[in-house]
């Protein structure tokens, strides 16, 4: 009798990651087990992601994503191109913009066959990945430190509050005026949001670790140092990913304010001046390669963390009851 | 359920007629708020063994503290572990003082190891980088002996297949398991067990407690355990200490003369129904007092 889909995937899942004989991450344990506690890992890992993604490939989802996009397309398509509504009329329909974006002559100058179309996707993800690894180093051993200092805490966490609502839009006039040249202000807006996102997950993350880790680490030992290092950090790792992934994401949506405001490159420079010199298909453009660029970076960040965090991994795999 | 002398050398050094473990709680008051910081006001609970009065865990035994929830017990295995401070009275471990006048807060160590109501296998660790988390941090052993060590011991107690999980991929009687290698690995003199089975149902707990036992036969090292269950405690305990509820003292302490190895045959003993016929009223007694209070306070 066959098995609804869900059901057929949970058995698949259950199989692999329940001891059997046949299950590759029980082969790789068997023989000289402690020769493999090193490789055991990545490779397990490895085994762990081949074994999702044809789970994901056999089940329905990538038919019913497939089946959204088209759906998205083809409204696009008739509101713009067919039905002609009064709301579209200015607007470029699908066909338009794809012809330009695969074109190798672009009417409008952009296209993918065009340096100029990755340089501009360069920079930004430059700009993002120095906000996002500023925002990294400095919003975690802040929220390190006020997770766990309740002295540290009580002097910066009130000024902290106070200065997260304020917008990095709110901010463009002062970073202007604080930094030189136009690189230095945009990057200074990107950073902003995604370190506010980094800092209080980071500190939410210590603060939810349950005191009888801390205390069971105390009883084995362990000083100080190694309770940081090997309780409050992969402790707070869960909470630390969360707060990446979101900064990542708010890192574009200032990015692309910041490039729209002053910049010579960029995607949201692209937008702003494709605006300004009605150029409508490469707005679309541009908007779609910075859904494209954003849905990737928040992937790598998703997948190092996966990657980090493989118990957590492994008991979400599970169905977990932790 | 067998006890082979045999399967003891895994655990050397262990063996050794000990005076070892022996905590003495002597005449411990615990008041919370008031002259105290004020965080731990929550709980207003006053715990006390008034003046004269000598509760005593003797070296390489089982002793189980029995109240009700919230009558004050894991506030006396916490101030054992050194995790919060006493108010007055002392608290010795063979001995030795832990903490007393002057030094109110034991300082938490691998002699004495806390195994928690809930776990606390560290769910980022693998089961074998738990097992030897306390070797390793206090520099004991190196690296790979600490491992070699880990693994005999996790075999023996039927672990051989799970070295490399982690903690989330196994059951929750088995993590129990794992956390109580995880206490031996460091030769402890007394392991300080709060209410260890509370979260298991009765059929796995029946194996625990075997489970237990068995250690205990191996390493007669002393276990000090807090619970709510009379059967769990006269099934495992050389000595039950009933506690009262608010403030916490001593109300019966009895010693229980069936002889160990025990195994579950104990249960439908006459011995054991009559222990349990005995002291039954005066647990029902406390039970009775202690959710009385809780109704005042709601």
């Amino acid at each position: 009798m066959p098995l609804p889909a869900v059901q057929r995937e949970r058995a698949a899942s259950d199989a692999i990651f329940v001891m059997t004989d046949t299950s590759p991450v029980q082969a790789l344990r068997t023989d000289g087990a402690r020769a493999v506690v090193a490789d055991s890992r990545t490779v397990t890992s490895l085994a762990l992601t081949t074994h999702r993604l044809s789970l994901w490939i056999k089940s329905p989802r990538p038919y019913l994503m497939l089946i959204g996009f088209a759906g998205f397309l083809g409204f696009w398509y008739l509101s713009v191109e067919v039905w002609k509504l009064p709301r579209f009329s200015e607007m470029p329909g699908p066909t338009e913009v794809l012809r330009e974006w695969f074109s190798r002559d672009p009417t409008y100058g952009l296209s993918i066959f065009v340096p100029e179309y990755y340089m501009h996707i360069w920079v930004s993800t430059q700009r993002i990945l120095t906000a996002f690894f500023l925002a990294t180093v400095i919003g975690v051993p802040l929220g390190l430190f006020l997770g766990g200092s309740e002295r540290f805490k009580q002097y910066v966490f009130p000024v902290f509050e106070l200065l997260r609502p304020v917008p990095p839009l709110a901010w463009v006039p002062l970073a202007i005026v604080m930094f030189k040249g136009s690189e230095t202000p945009v990057i200074f807006l990107t950073f902003l949001a995604s370190f506010y996102a980094t800092a209080l997950n980071t500190m939410l993350g210590v603060e939810s670790i349950d005191v009888s880790y801390i205390r069971a680490a105390n009883c084995l030992g362990a000083k100080r140092w190694q309770v940081f290092r090997h309780v409050i950090v992969p402790g707070a790792m869960p909470f630390i990913f969360t707060g990446l992934q979101i900064s990542v994401g708010v890192a574009w949506f200032s990015l692309v304010a910041g490039e729209m405001v002053s910049g010579q490159y960029g995607l949201g420079y692209v937008i702003n001046t494709s605006y300004t010199m009605v150029r409508y298909p490469t707005i679309i453009i541009g908007m779609a390669t910075l859904g494209i660029v954003g849905y990737v970076t928040s992937a790598a960040v998703r997948l190092a963390g996966d990657y980090l965090m493989q118990w957590r991994t492994r008991e979400l795999a599970l169905g977990g009851d932790r | 359920m067998s006890v082979q002398p045999a399967q003891v050398q895994g655990f050397s050094s262990t063996l050794q007629p000990v005076r070892k473990g022996a905590v003495r709680i002597d005449d411990v008051v615990k008041i919370y708020g008031a002259d105290d910081t004020g965080i731990l006001a929550v709980d207003h609970c006053t715990f006390e063994v008034p003046p004269g009065e000598i509760t005593e865990v003797p070296a390489g035994s089982l002793v189980a503290l029995l109240g009700p929830s919230g009558c004050g017990k894991t506030t006396l295995l916490n101030a054992i572990a050194g995790f919060h401070s006493i108010s007055s009275g002392s608290i010795y471990l063979d001995d030795e003082i832990l903490c007393g006048p002057g030094k109110l807060k034991a300082q938490p160590g691998p002699d004495r190891i806390v195994v928690f109501q809930n776990g606390a296998l560290f769910p980022w660790k693998t089961n074998i980088e738990n097992v030897t988390f306390g070797p390793i941090m206090q520099g004991a052993m190196s690296r790979a002996e600490a491992y070699n060590k880990a693994q005999d011991m996790m075999a023996d107690a039927g672990l051989r297949d799970l070295v490399h999980n982690y903690p989330g991929e196994i059951s929750s009687g088995v993590r129990r398991r794992v956390e109580i290698v995880r206490a031996l690995m460091n030769n402890p003199r007394i392991l300080l067990l709060d209410e260890p089975y509370r979260a298991l149902d009765s059929l796995t707990k029946s194996v625990m407690h075997e489970a237990l036992l068995e250690i205990f036969y191996k390493n007669r090292v002393s276990i000090f355990f807090i619970t709510h269950d009379l059967e769990e405690a006269i099934f495992l305990g050389h000595r039950v200490v009933i506690m009262t509820t608010r403030p916490c003292r001593p109300k019966k302490i009895l010693d229980i003369d069936i002889p160990h190895p025990r195994d579950y045959s104990v249960l439908t003993a006459k011995r054991f129904r009559e222990l349990m016929d005995e002291t039954a009223a005066a647990v029902h007694e406390e039970a009775i007092k202690a959710f009385a209070a809780g109704e005042k306070e709601r």
